[in-house]
């Protein structure tokens, strides 16, 4: 009903629970109830992925997805990439391949690569550029991002190796 | 930009889900993947009092061959079709198609089923359905129904699909011997909708068209099946340059686009038939085994 | 020329080392004005009008107020008991913050209603009842100075037309002669079209009103955040010293974030009001049909030449459409920015240019979109006329650009429409970038595809763009001359702080400015913290735009830190007991001449401007502060040069190379110089092919979100050659010219350049921008070409 619903999601590994109304966009809820600002918005019509999440793995944009719709699902966002040992791949390819200006755009990019290199370890340029066409950047021209994540595929077969 | 209030159901069960659909009497939306309704809601062009979210209901996710027919339930992604080989290796105008729906994000969550019950003619999947013949199976109130894609848009954004139906699954049949297909679209960018796209289905005896299926998306109030340009390629080779010349004209004829920002009617008739021969040419290549 | 003297300490000028800020952007961990959250802040949501001209009779807030959470409806009538219904507008024009006595364009803001959530806002705005006429609408700017046309601004007082400036530069008689013998002259009409910089943080603000304090503080989307708080106490007529400005992390700006908005001002008049916190952030919708536009510029422009392709003048008119309010940002006394740098690269004997600005009934903006004030708009005429006599004469358009160029010795070179050009060598840009093309091979295999019916095109672009405003004799907005500054602070270890006047909004600032002080004073770029966007921990400064950070904010960081590196030399002959010319300095080390062993770091220096034994005149501490005003603009250059090829059966335009070559003088981090080149050329292919904000005659605007307003995805933007050589600014500190804007500034005539020349053989000689597939599509069946 319209009344606030109780939303139970595993948030980058972490359960949590937000009071949100059944209109309230998955965004709005990870941002202003559980206080993860790194996920942005960026347009009003499903078309910029500044928003982009994980939702129970796959790379989706919270904006154009109810709160309550990932009630006992698991999210992943920008802020759980780093774990106890460092830098993600993708992050550390970013950084060091300048795959980024502004920032606004990063943390949704960074998802959608995330979820790319779990599908494909080893995409060509036209496989990423595909990959990232969901996600707008206006600062970079892409060209560092491709750059970031030919970087970000060789250290992870560099880990696994 | 948020949508307007509205009370959200999540049905575990089709029958909930009809019930809940019955219970909103008009003014309840039905949401698998929620790429076009979501969107809508949040500019406010669309204001339904209750959301019935499919997403809870075990089954609908099917994609499988079986019986002679491809099913595709109403959970199936986008990207599910994209990324599955048996519509890669036997569905090709499928895994076109998949690969041009707005962009990889939004496929990730929408539905194939619910891109047909959106009704909008600008949608690739129509015109995939109408191509290939598929049926629609919906249920409702009184039981199952089933819809055929080729007169289920009946204007736009609106279906034969009833105020109380739901499409569970789109049945698609399996291709025959010497079958091949193609989907081509024009989009200015990776996300807008076609300036024009083309979908096209033959089936060969040697080089000779024996069946053949085209629709036409974004060129009109509907998706368009332009049946006289495929008749008029049965009988015909597929090498036949000026058969497909013809068949492109005629899809042309049919057309019935608009001028818009992504160009004059004119052109848009002309990419119609520039693509149909285009398509032809791919859907025969694969035809003949000549090109995946 | 003045190149640098370069440290081989970590991080000086010309290494690249990783950018500092990303740390916290790749964790999400940025501080965007919509990651503010204050305890009891309140939300805003604007109502706009539907009409793009219309009378307003009357404006029923009440059904709103009646909505749950409202706590207010802010009328433009309201505002007015505060004057403050309109505001001045950095050109010196006035717009309605509200609307009170009619709408000038669709889109305009009309109410603002403040709420309890961002949701109930926005509900309440389907709660406003506004009543209108429609008026007669004007769109053209061709028809805007029509005797019949509605007047637009009938709020300003005796105005009876839609004119808003003509303004002129050069000779107009001396043009006029040299055309009237000329033996060939060459035209162009054509329209640079309407875009938007489109940022993907859209602008936005919190504003903090302390009742107890007075004290004002605004979390603000801003490029320049020290003028705009100068502006907001001239507007809101609050004491400066209670306004606080903090831009912080910026989600791109490219002159958007440069204009003081309506949204801007009345969430600071709310917060005021109601003692509360609000926040107000635009959607891109908001974004695209009300804030800063750019370009809208109808040019007629034509050289006059030789039969052997000596350029002898250039002449321009220029209808400029600025909308309904004249809300551009461009220095006061540039009306129409630099656009008389049309000369380009080129040595005429005679130029002249005259433009004048218009009222229409569309949003109000014109700003610098990552363009220096019109350049853009300049850069893009003289290149297109410059390819257009070439494919007119015969005249190769690589051979016919040499022939013509300004030459290395005439530097500095006073072009005839009086700016002074620092230094160039336009012949090695062009050079270097015909090498990298591989430009013999492509026109024979442009020959063979002719005779084979397809279509290939080359394009060039051989800019100069003038940057780096600077020089306040000449250069000031509202009254502020065009300065910036730097402080520097370092600390008694040797590590310290700079606080600048620029702000970024995604440059890299945090990373190259500490990477200018580590190059003068030898100390790592990582020990160097910099602080910018905050108006009470910074000193003043106009802002980043108009690819001014380096040429000016950069300039007073390397004096600020020459002026310290000068107290630590006094420093260092003190502890050795030398004369302080008998000290050499390389890489952060004072050494007495001759005796390298007698020497003392820069951080013992400064460690020592801490301690009691220091000459007997000199003050303690480690600290200064420069504000620099340039002493001439400076002047980027380059050669691009864009392969396409044409699909006869769609219109569909490929990219299949892109060559760029810039020189901008020196450079700091050549890694973050090359991504603001893949960035700039990315918009600048943008421009070309597919961004446009148009309107139907009624007014209705059509690009106001992203599925009509294309901005480049992954697929479709080209990959990008980048070459570069450099030619030092004279004038600079560092010899550095700015490099921000050069790719925008340059690229989208390359694009069209290589379109026109595709399809030249068709009589073609113009097709304006964006370069739609449907365009190509009708010259080629204009001219029987079928697809096969």
């Amino acid at each position: 009903m319209s009344d606030k619903v109780m939303v139970t999601t595993t948030v980058n590994g972490e359960e949590c629970e937000a009071l949100v109304e059944p209109r309230t966009l998955l965004v709005h809820m990870i941002r202003e109830s559980l206080h993860l600002t790194g996920t942005h918005i960026g347009c009003d019509t499903t078309s910029c992925g500044a928003c982009t999440v994980l939702l129970d793995g796959r790379p989706v944009k919270s904006c154009t997805i109810l709160a309550v719709q990932a009630n006992g699902r698991e999210l992943a966002t920008v802020e759980g990439l780093e774990a106890a040992d460092g830098l993600s791949p993708v992050q550390e390819g970013f950084k060091e391949e300048h795959g980024l200006h502004c920032g606004y755009c990063t943390p949704g990019m960074m998802m959608t690569v995330t979820a790319l290199l779990e599908e494909n370890p080893n995409p060509s340029e036209d496989e990423i550029r595909k990959a990232i066409s969901g996600n707008l950047c206006r600062c970079t021209g892409y060209v560092n991002i491709i750059k970031a994540v030919h970087y970000a595929a060789k250290k992870k077969e560099g880990a696994a190796a | 930009m948020l949508p307007s209030t509205f009370d959200y159901v999540a049905p575990t069960s089709l029958d909930e889900a009809v019930q809940a659909l019955a219970a909103g009497a008009g003014d309840a939306k039905i949401m698998a993947g929620g790429q076009s309704l979501l969107p809508m809601m949040k500019l406010r062009l669309a204001s339904p009092g209750m959301i019935i979210d499919l997403n809870g209901i075990a089954g609908l996710d099917t994609l499988e061959e079986s019986d002679g027919m491809l099913r595709i339930g109403a959970l199936v992604r986008h990207a599910d079709l994209e990324n599955s080989d048996l519509v890669r290796d036997r569905y090709p105008i499928i895994h076109d198609a998949a690969q041009h729906v707005a962009d990889p994000l939004i496929r990730n969550r929408g539905t194939f089923c619910g891109s047909l019950a959106h009704g909008d003619p600008a949608g690739d999947w129509a015109t995939v359905a109408t191509t290939l013949g598929a049926e629609l199976h919906a249920v409702g109130p009184n039981g199952a129904v089933v819809h055929s894609a080729h007169d289920f848009q009946t204007s736009m954004f609106e279906t034969q699909l009833g105020m109380d139906q739901i499409l569970v699954e789109a049945r698609i049949p399996a291709p025959k011997a010497g079958q091949g297909s193609a989907y081509l679209k024009i989009e200015r960018k990776v996300g807008d909708y076609a300036a024009a796209a083309v979908g096209v289905m033959i089936v060969l005896d040697g080089t000779t068209v024996t069946e053949a299926s085209i629709g036409l998306t974004n060129v009109g109030p509907l998706t368009i099946n332009a049946t006289d340009a495929a008749a008029s390629l049965v009988g015909k080779s597929i090498d036949d340059a000026a058969a497909l010349e013809e068949a492109g004209r005629l899809a042309a004829e049919i057309s019935e686009p608009s001028s818009d920002l992504r160009g004059p009617e004119e052109y848009k008739r002309d990419l119609v038939r520039v693509l149909t021969k285009r398509a032809l040419r791919t859907a025969g290549a694969r035809a003949q085994g000549k090109e995946a | 020329m003045s190149a640098p003297t370069v440290s081989t300490v970590d991080g000086a000028i010309g290494q690249s080392p990783k950018r500092v800020e990303d740390d916290r952007f790749i964790r999400g961990k940025g501080n965007y004005v919509d990651d503010v959250q204050l305890p009891g802040m309140l939300f805003m949501a604007i109502y706009r009008s539907p009409f793009a001209h219309a009378t307003i009779n009357s404006i029923d807030t009440s059904r709103a107020e009646a909505m749950p959470g409202v706590v207010a409806c802010v009328t433009g009538d309201l505002l007015a008991q505060h004057g403050l219904a309109w505001m001045p507008t950095l050109a010196g024009d006035t717009q309605a913050v509200l609307a009170t006595d009619k709408v000038r364009f669709q889109g305009q803001e009309v109410v603002c209603v403040i709420a309890k959530t961002a949701a109930q806002a926005e509900d309440a705005l389907e709660g406003i009842d506004v009543d209108y006429d429609p008026l007669p609408v004007i769109t053209d700017p061709k028809k805007a100075l029509d005797a019949d046309a509605p007047i637009i601004r009938s709020d300003l007082e005796g105005k009876t037309d839609n004119h808003i400036f003509t303004w002129e530069s050069g000779d107009a008689d001396a043009t006029d002669r040299v055309f009237a013998d000329a033996d060939i002259v060459v035209k162009l009409d054509t329209l640079y079209p309407r875009i938007h910089p489109a940022p993907m943080e859209t602008c936005g603000a919190v504003a903090d009103y302390n009742k107890a304090t007075g004290k004002m503080t605004i979390y603000l989307t801003s490029q320049a955040p020290h003028a705009h708080r100068t502006l907001f106490a001239l507007v809101a007529g609050l004491p400066e010293q209670k306004i606080r400005i903090i831009s912080p992390d910026v989600g791109g700006g490219f002159g958007n974030k440069v204009p003081i908005y309506p949204g801007y001002v009345v969430a600071t008049a709310a917060s005021l009001l109601i003692g509360k916190p609000v926040k107000w952030i635009e959607s891109r919708t908001e974004n695209l049909m009300s804030t800063g536009f750019a370009r809208d510029y109808h040019m007629e422009g034509e050289i006059a030449a030789t039969k052997d392709g000596k350029m002898l003048a250039v002449r321009a008119n220029v209808l400029a459409d600025h909308g309904a309010f004249n809300a551009q940002a461009q220095p006061s006394k540039w009306p129409a920015g630099f656009f008389n740098i049309a000369t380009g690269s080129y040595d005429f004997q005679a130029a002249h240019c005259k433009v004048d600005g218009v009222y229409t009934n569309k949003a109000p903006g014109g700003i610098a979109y990552r363009c220096s004030f019109r350049v853009t708009e300049a850069a893009y005429l003289i290149e297109r006329l410059v390819e257009n006599l070439a494919l007119q004469t015969g005249i190769d358009a690589a051979e016919l650009r040499r022939k013509n160029f300004i030459q290395p010795d005439q530097f500095p070179y006073k072009s005839p429409m009086g700016w002074e050009y620092d230094s160039g060598d336009y012949e090695k840009a062009l050079d270097i970038a015909l090498d990298l093309v591989g430009y013999d091979e492509l026109r024979k295999e442009q020959e063979e595809k002719r005779a084979k019916g397809e279509i290939m095109g080359i394009g060039f672009s051989s800019f100069t763009e003038i940057v780096g405003a600077g020089m306040s004799k000449i250069c000031d907005i509202a009254g502020l001359a065009m300065i910036d500054s730097a402080e520097l602070r370092i600390h008694p270890t040797g590590k310290g702080v700079l606080k600048l006047g620029v702000q970024s909004q995604g440059q890299g600032h945090e990373t190259t400015f500490a990477q200018i002080v580590a190059n003068e004073l030898g100390i790592p770029y990582t020990d160097i913290a910099v602080e910018h966007g905050d108006t009470d921990h910074t000193p003043y400064g106009l802002g980043t735009y108009a690819s001014r950070s380096t040429p000016t904010g950069g300039a007073a960081t390397a004096i600020v830190a020459r002026k310290l590196r000068e107290k630590a030399r006094q420093i260092a002959a003190h502890l050795l007991e030398c004369a302080p010319d008998d000290l050499e300095f390389d890489s952060g080390t004072f050494s007495v001449k001759g005796s390298p062993e007698k020497s003392k770091t820069i951080q013992e220096c400064i460690f020592g401007a801490y301690q009691s034994d220091l000459p007997d005149d000199m003050e303690k501490g480690f600290e200064d502060v420069t504000y620099y005003d340039a002493p001439e603009m400076t002047y980027p250059f380059g050669t691009y040069i864009c392969v396409v090829d044409v699909d006869k059966g769609t219109g569909q335009v490929k990219v299949r190379k892109f060559v760029a070559v810039d020189d901008c003088g020196t450079r700091i981090n050549p890694m973050i110089v090359d991504g603001q080149i893949h960035g700039g050329l990315t918009q600048g292919f943008g421009t070309a092919m597919m961004e446009l904000i148009s309107f139907d005659e009624d007014g209705n605007c059509f690009g106001g979100n992203f599925m009509d307003y294309l901005i480049p995805t992954a697929v479709e933007s080209p990959d990008w050659t980048l070459g570069e050589c450099t030619t030092p600014s004279p004038h600079h500190p560092f010899g550095a010219k700015g490099v921000g804007e050069s790719p925008t500034v340059g690229s989208p005539q390359a694009f069209v350049n290589a379109v026109v020349d595709a399809l030249h053989p068709y009589g073609i000689t113009n097709i304006d921008m964006p370069l739609s597939s449907h365009k190509v599509w009708k010259v080629l069946r204009d001219n029987g070409v079928s697809d096969e």
